[in-house]
């Protein structure tokens, strides 16, 4: 067939868009979404009071600060932690690795909530002890069982992420460098590390999600952070814009992570792009 | 010594009945939370995968708010939201009505939002691992849309999505705790009261973390029997 002819043919209509049963579906929970959106919209108009923001906004400030404070503190600390458990993790010794999977299991398997507790109200009982070796002043403020409790807590997940990631390389790698003459601080450094790290972003990623909506928590044992704030708000006004205020503050802070992150997995992948 | 092994006895001075029927409405939330989830989060993973934009972004907005969100800030915009939502609602009706929502169903409601956001997205990445083959390959016979999906895509798909939903299960479990902050009498409840009561609280919070680590270690056994159940067609290949 020569190219005139095909260059004749008529081409076949395009496909109709047709109006499926998908798209009134689509259509309805959408409306469904923008009325809600829009009820919350003219909820906060109709509940708008200069006085009450003027009044609470530095406080929500206050209490944002507490919140990224905490969460920034407990990863940190939780990421200096996890090395040596997730080393003990991996290491041969048969006491070693099972002492650090008990605490891994431990503090992956019960609720963030109980453990909070367990420090702030549980080591009150041990109080002679503590004030015996001058930790007392420590464990008495509810900013330092909460910091506490939440560096535990992160240490066991991070520690988890950590030893994935390792061992997610593979070994000829441990080998090449070996054969090259590099020492195994060396190897871990320059040659491990950066590839545990593409494969660990995301994880860590989650995990400072997980822990600034698990942060939430500590409004309960009277830290003023976010969350705290808005309930003293709201137990003073009972005005449930206070609630709504949170959840946008919230939303903005995970979704702007979350981007963020997607952001630096695209740049620290590039190289295995096609 | 003997002073505990009191506390945590059956009877009258002890606390163990007490801190049995927390357990118990843990279980029974975390059972009553997971058929919804995993409906909601299934039908949220079909808006996803649809060809519709529209129905794509309906079930986003979904995924984005009830994952963006604490779980205890969304078990209080339910608790209290629907609270002053119903109550403008009757009032409409009846000026003097009082309505006062039940904590288990908020409960319920809070954690099943945030139970099927996640696993809408273990189902949308199982869907995408069944080859596109299959589909082509039932309508072929001549099976009907809603047949492929009961019968050729369904049981591929609940066993690409175990695992991930494990997971959530596990989490779910632990996030049940968090009603104990709007007054339902769960295991942690039940154990900070006993541990108010009797000033045992290193106590009873161990005990209460050791009973939430007992459900897990119990749920992993049954997960696992699942699992090997699910996967008994793999092991000849």
């Amino acid at each position: 067939m020569s190219a005139d002819r095909t260059a004749a043919l008529p081409r076949p209509p395009a496909e109709k868009k047709r109006w499926t049963h998908q798209r009134t579906v689509g259509l309805v929970l959408l409306c469904l979404w923008a009325a809600l959106g829009l009820a919350v919209l003219f909820f906060m108009i109709q509940a708008w009071d200069p006085a009450i923001f003027s009044r609470y906004a530095p406080r929500y400030m206050s209490g944002l600060w507490t919140t990224i404070r905490l969460v920034v503190l407990s990863v940190v600390l939780g990421a200096l932690l996890s090395i040596p458990v997730a080393y003990a993790r991996m290491s041969k010794n048969h006491v070693l690795s099972s002492l650090a999977y008990a605490y891994v299991y431990f503090f992956r398997g019960t609720p963030l909530l109980a453990q909070t507790f367990l420090v702030y109200y549980g080591l009150g009982s041990f109080r002679p002890e503590l004030q015996a070796i001058g930790l007392w002043t420590f464990f008495r403020e509810a900013w330092y069982c909460a910091v506490f409790a939440f560096t535990l807590n992160t240490a066991a997940y991070q520690a988890e992420i950590l030893r994935g990631a390792i061992e997610s390389v593979r070994r000829g790698q441990w080998e090449a460098a070996a054969a090259l003459g590099l020492s195994k601080l060396q190897t871990l450094r320059k040659i491990i590390v950066p590839q545990a790290m593409i494969v660990a972003l995301r994880p860590y990623g989650n995990e400072i999600i997980l822990m600034i909506k698990g942060s939430a928590i500590v409004a309960i044992i009277t830290v003023y952070d976010l969350m705290g704030e808005t309930r003293r708000a709201y137990s003073q006004t009972f005005d449930f814009q206070t609630y709504i205020w949170a959840a946008l503050i919230y939303l903005v802070i995970v979704e702007l992570l979350r981007n963020l992150i997607d952001w630096i997995e695209g740049r620290i992948t590039r190289h295995l792009k096609r | 010594m003997e002073r505990v092994f009191t506390l945590l006895s059956f009877g009258p001075e002890g606390w163990s009945d007490d801190i049995a029927a927390g357990v118990l409405v843990t279980v029974s939330l975390a059972l009553a939370t997971l058929p919804l989830g995993l409906v909601v989060g299934f039908l949220v993973a079909l808006g996803k995968r649809s060809n519709d934009r529209l129905l794509r972004i309906a079930a986003n907005i979904y995924t984005t708010l009830f994952r963006g969100l604490p779980e205890l800030l969304t078990l209080f915009l339910v608790f209290y939201g629907a609270q002053i939502g119903l109550q403008k609602l009757v009032h409409l009706f009846d000026p003097r009505a009082n309505i006062e929502i039940n904590a288990f169903i908020a409960g319920m409601v809070a954690l099943g939002a945030v139970f099927s956001s996640y696993a809408s997205e273990v189902f949308l990445a199982a869907f995408r691992a069944i080859p596109q083959g299959q589909y082509e390959g039932s309508f072929a016979v001549g099976l009907s849309r809603l047949q492929t999906m009961r019968l050729i895509i369904l049981p591929q798909l609940v066993r690409l999505a175990l695992p991930g939903l494990s997971n959530l299960w596990l989490i779910l479990l632990k996030d049940t705790a968090l009603v104990s902050v709007i007054g339902l009498a769960d295991t942690l409840r039940q154990a900070g009261i006993a541990a108010r009561v009797t000033k045992e609280a290193f106590l009873f919070f161990g005990i209460a973390c050791l009973i939430y680590l007992a459900l897990a270690m119990l749920s992993s056994v049954a997960l696992g029997a699942i699992e090997r159940w699910a996967e008994r067609s793999e092991v000849s290949r």
